[in-house]
């Protein structure tokens, strides 16, 4: 009985992308033609040009593409922290937090209290801290290091904290911009079993980041392949998530063998 | 072979990852008792002292100059002592502390202000930056004429030149713990809501720390300097004895025992302000965040 992951794939340029299953789903997160250039040349590709998709209510999508397709320029604008030169960004799904490669935990405070700066600029009545702390850091299993300084704590333990630290910010979207790609085998392994019980559990959106397409394929309901310069979303697969998804099995190997195939024609086409 | 369970994959993964937690954490080794610490801190010093004063004592011994122009340990011991019981010492290092502390709370507010516009201002930075940084390296010796001209023999004189001497160094110190707060910090911040004011108390100042702090130590030196340099000169009746009109004070007496002996005490001043305030402070902010390796 080897579930095979059904695949429905989009194939034709510049794509504007959403959920099979968006009818049932609401729009999360909103982008209508969405367009980012860093210098007034219009010469120069856009980092972005004309970026439309959905992302589903509780939708677990990961963005795959070569350097500089604006993978993480995307996430920035999502999140926030940059505008878009031209387009519009709608998140209806709630707050985003976003988290990097680095935990960026401040280091001068403890895990607890890198949680607790989360609540506190976030507005959280300040008789729930202590409740909630303990909640998120049960949620990511580090309860018991509370009071444990950020260098105290490994590569994986940090990314939890942080993890912990972006629910705490009230986020209902996660934007993550390969988060796991400096640790090692083993600990990513069993980081993407807890994202995804997390994910279940806080019935988050999520909007990952990665170069790495067995990664995608494992974590995503839905991986999306960007084109660089400029960048824009070129492919999506569905992916089925019912079934036991381990980053070693075969379906996810067959499906990422056909992704790379097509990051790697990608790719190609900007030699000269 | 029948399939695992979800149950059991889970706890699998729950137990890997505790094993992973146990494996990866960096082992923090204890610290020695604080007794052991502080004998381990000590000693090497007092090793140095002790031969300094062999070598002196031999050199007095030898009358390689005459015992009015070199005196021996034992005439700067008994000098400092009575200068100690007959309430002069006391009093001066009282008085210097006071103005260098004044100085260096008016430089820390100043030198903080300019510190962080120097950091946020870019055109501020490019056009006053040399400026603050040529005035680090003045020697602000240079400003007690000046200072006497405008503030008179008193006080004000002194002060402004601690304030000279002192602010430069706090702004450059915190500029610099400015410059080096990785680029992610205040992303994180402004992505958890910090935005203005609450940034720059949540983010920007505690991630500037340790290049403050050092800033401030730094700042403390030059005005701990400044001070004597300026109590040197500024020297009349109706003013508060201070360590460096002390040592002015014993010059025309010709004491030289008295001269050595505020020397000393000038020297243990700095040495006890920077051990007892500084030292501890900077250590303890390193080692809360790491930085200490297993140095003590």
């Amino acid at each position: 009985m080897s579930s095979s992951l059904a695949v429905a794939v989009t194939d034709r340029k510049s794509v504007a992308v959403a959920d099979v299953a968006s009818s049932t789903r609401d729009a999360s997160v909103q982008l209508t033609r969405v367009t980012k250039r860093f210098d007034g040349n219009p010469e120069i590709p856009a980092v972005l040009q004309d970026v439309t998709a959905q992302f589903s209510e509780g939708e677990f999508v990961c963005l795959l593409g070569a350097s500089g397709c604006g993978k993480s320029t995307l996430l920035s604008l999502i999140a926030g922290l940059d505008t878009p030169t031209s387009g519009s960004i709608e998140t209806p799904g709630g707050r985003t937090a976003l988290m990097f490669q680095e935990s960026a935990l401040f280091p001068w405070l403890t895990a607890g209290r890198n949680i607790e700066l989360a609540l506190r600029l976030s507005k959280v009545p300040k008789a729930e801290w202590d409740a909630e702390i303990e909640r998120l850091l049960k949620l990511v299993r580090l309860d018991g290091h509370r009071d444990k300084r950020v260098h105290e704590l490994s590569g994986g333990m940090r990314q939890r904290v942080a993890l912990a630290r972006a629910l705490a910010q009230r986020a209902r979207i996660l934007l993550m911009d390969e988060p796991f790609a400096a640790l090692d085998a083993i600990t990513r392994d069993v980081l993407h079993e807890e994202l995804h019980r997390i994910w279940r559990e806080e019935q988050l959106t999520i909007v990952f980041v990665t170069h790495n397409v067995r990664e995608a394929v494992r974590l995503g309901e839905r991986v999306l392949l960007m084109s660089s310069r400029p960048g824009m979303f070129v492919r999506q697969w569905e992916v089925d998530v019912s079934g036991e998804r381990r980053i070693e099995s075969p379906e996810v190997a067959t499906l990422a063998a056909e992704i790379t195939e097509d990051l790697r024609r990608e790719i190609r086409r900007h030699a000269r | 072979m029948p399939a695992k369970s979800t149950l059991d994959v889970r706890d699998d993964v729950s137990q890997l990852e505790a094993g992973l937690d146990a494996l990866d954490t960096p082992i923090v080794t204890t610290d020695r008792s604080p007794f052991a610490r502080v004998i381990r801190a000590v000693w090497p010093p007092i090793v140095a002292l002790l031969i300094l004063l062999v070598v002196w004592q031999i050199a007095y011994m030898l009358q390689l100059k005459p015992p009015d122009v070199m005196p021996g340990p034992a005439d700067v011991w008994t000098s400092l002592s009575n200068s100690f019981t007959d309430g002069t010492a006391p009093t001066a290092i009282a008085n210097s502390l006071k103005r260098a502390a004044v100085g260096f709370v008016v430089s820390m507010v100043i030198g903080t202000v300019l510190g962080l516009l120097l950091a946020k201002y870019d055109f501020f930075r490019r056009s006053f930056g040399p400026l603050i940084t040529g005035l680090q390296i003045l020697p602000s010796v240079a400003w007690v004429p000046a200072a006497i001209i405008w503030f008179g023999l008193g006080n004000a004189a002194m002060l402004f030149v601690v304030i000279m001497g002192a602010t430069p160094s706090i702004a450059n110190g915190i500029k610099s713990g400015v410059d080096q707060i990785p680029q992610l910090y205040p992303k994180v911040g402004r992505m958890m809501g910090a935005t203005g004011l609450a940034q720059i108390r949540y983010v920007v100042l505690p991630a500037a720390l340790p290049g403050y702090l050092a800033g401030l130590r730094q700042g403390w030196a030059f005005a701990w300097r400044s001070l004597m340099a300026a109590e040197l000169i500024t020297y009349s009746a109706t003013l508060g004895l201070g360590l460096g009109q002390l040592l002015e004070t014993n010059r025309t007496l010709s004491d030289m025992p008295g001269v050595l002996a505020t020397i000393i005490a000038i020297l243990f001043v700095g040495i006890l302000v920077e051990l007892c305030l500084f030292a501890p402070l900077e250590k303890r902010v390193l080692r809360q965040r790491g930085l200490l390796g297993d140095k003590l």
